[in-house]
């Protein structure tokens, strides 16, 4: 079982280094796919992305979404919506969590081969891991 | 009259129109306390909305409004797509098969899309967003049918609320979005999706007028 990551910021390069420090601490297991800025490569966010990104990471075990905010939440969340009134949708959950902490959490844990549940609660968990 | 597909296609086409003629206005509201970005991303969804009409060819007003929403879901950019996205389309699904709505099911379809913005953003009346127009543009829009209004004279009080909604939202601290960020910073502006709502539910008034 390996759940998979996306990660969605309105900025594309900000979703693909995350995405690429996620992949690096977690290993080759876990998909991790980016989907940042507008389907024209403007900051902002879109779901055309988003959808791709989540049916590129889902193996069949679910994906974790990772938003950073403002517009990233809010599409996200509309695409569940969506992806409700659709056959055979991967399952998705977003987490509410911190953008590159969480992302490392969420990638580690998958690698372990944890289901959805348990990778969602590690991204929300690095809310709480202090750094000071 | 009924509110029916030449109605709704009006309406969105006359948002359109509308919000492009004020582009450069929406865009400077949100310079001043968001990200400046507002009077593009609605001109861009709008445009997407209308173009998908136009694909889709609904036989439905509530199909009008939920192609229009689904235009806006995937063209706008920022926040404002997925929010005026769902609220279009829940108006939209709200009106159900009718191909005449009443004013009474105009004002449920508007009701519907409150509930979808507030549920999707999480705001509420006086945290200095576009629910400060909707709110009581809906209220307006059903006490004027309650009263025996039209769909008309319904738009127009909706219209009307809505601006005032507007005017009330200067005074406000932005408790969402990029806004609220500024804190004390934000006060002393109107929203701008408060401004783009109030120029949406203006065309409603003057389509069915």
């Amino acid at each position: 079982m390996t759940v998979g990551i996306v990660l969605v910021s309105h900025s594309p390069a900000v979703a693909g280094s995350v995405a690429d420090l996620a992949a690096e601490l977690a290993g080759p297991s876990v998909a991790i796919r980016a989907a940042g800025g507008t389907d024209d490569g403007r900051f902002g966010t879109s779901i055309e992305l988003i959808s791709a990104a989540v049916r590129s990471a889902d193996s069949g075990d679910g994906v974790c979404v990772i938003m950073d905010m403002g517009s990233s939440v809010l599409t996200s969340k509309t695409l569940v919506e969506d992806l409700e009134d659709e056959a055979d949708a991967p399952v998705v959950r977003l987490a509410d969590a911190p953008f590159a902490e969480g992302a490392v959490a969420a990638a580690v844990l998958a690698s372990t081969g944890q289901d959805l549940d348990a990778v969602v609660a590690s991204a929300e968990h690095a809310w709480s891991m202090r750094k000071l | 009259m009924a509110f029916d597909v030449q109605t709704a296609t009006a309406w969105i086409t006359a948002s359109e129109a509308v919000v492009k003629a004020n582009e450069a206005r929406l865009t400077g509201l949100d310079a001043a306390i968001g990200d400046g970005d507002h009077g593009a991303n609605m001109a861009r969804g709008l445009a997407a909305a209308l173009a998908n009409i136009a694909e889709k060819e609904p036989a439905t007003p509530g199909d009008v409004l939920v192609a229009a929403g689904r235009g806006i879901v995937a063209k706008t950019g920022g926040a404002s797509g997925p929010l005026y996205g769902t609220a279009f389309r829940r108006a939209g699904k709200a009106l159900g098969d009718a191909t005449e709505a009443t004013a009474e099911q105009v004002g449920d379809a508007l009701e519907a899309a409150l509930t979808a913005i507030k549920e999707l953003g999480g705001a509420a009346e006086g945290d200095k967003t576009m629910v400060d127009g909707l709110a009581p543009a809906v209220a307006a829009f059903r006490q004027a049918v309650a009263d025996g209004g039209d769909l008309a004279s319904a738009s127009v009080a909706a219209a009307d609320a809505a601006e005032a909604g507007l005017a009330a939202t200067v005074p406000l601290q932005a408790r969402k979005g990029r806004a609220s960020y500024l804190g004390a910073r934000s006060v002393g502006h109107e929203d701008p999706g408060a401004a783009s709502l109030a120029l949406i539910l203006r065309a409603l008034a003057e389509v069915t007028a």
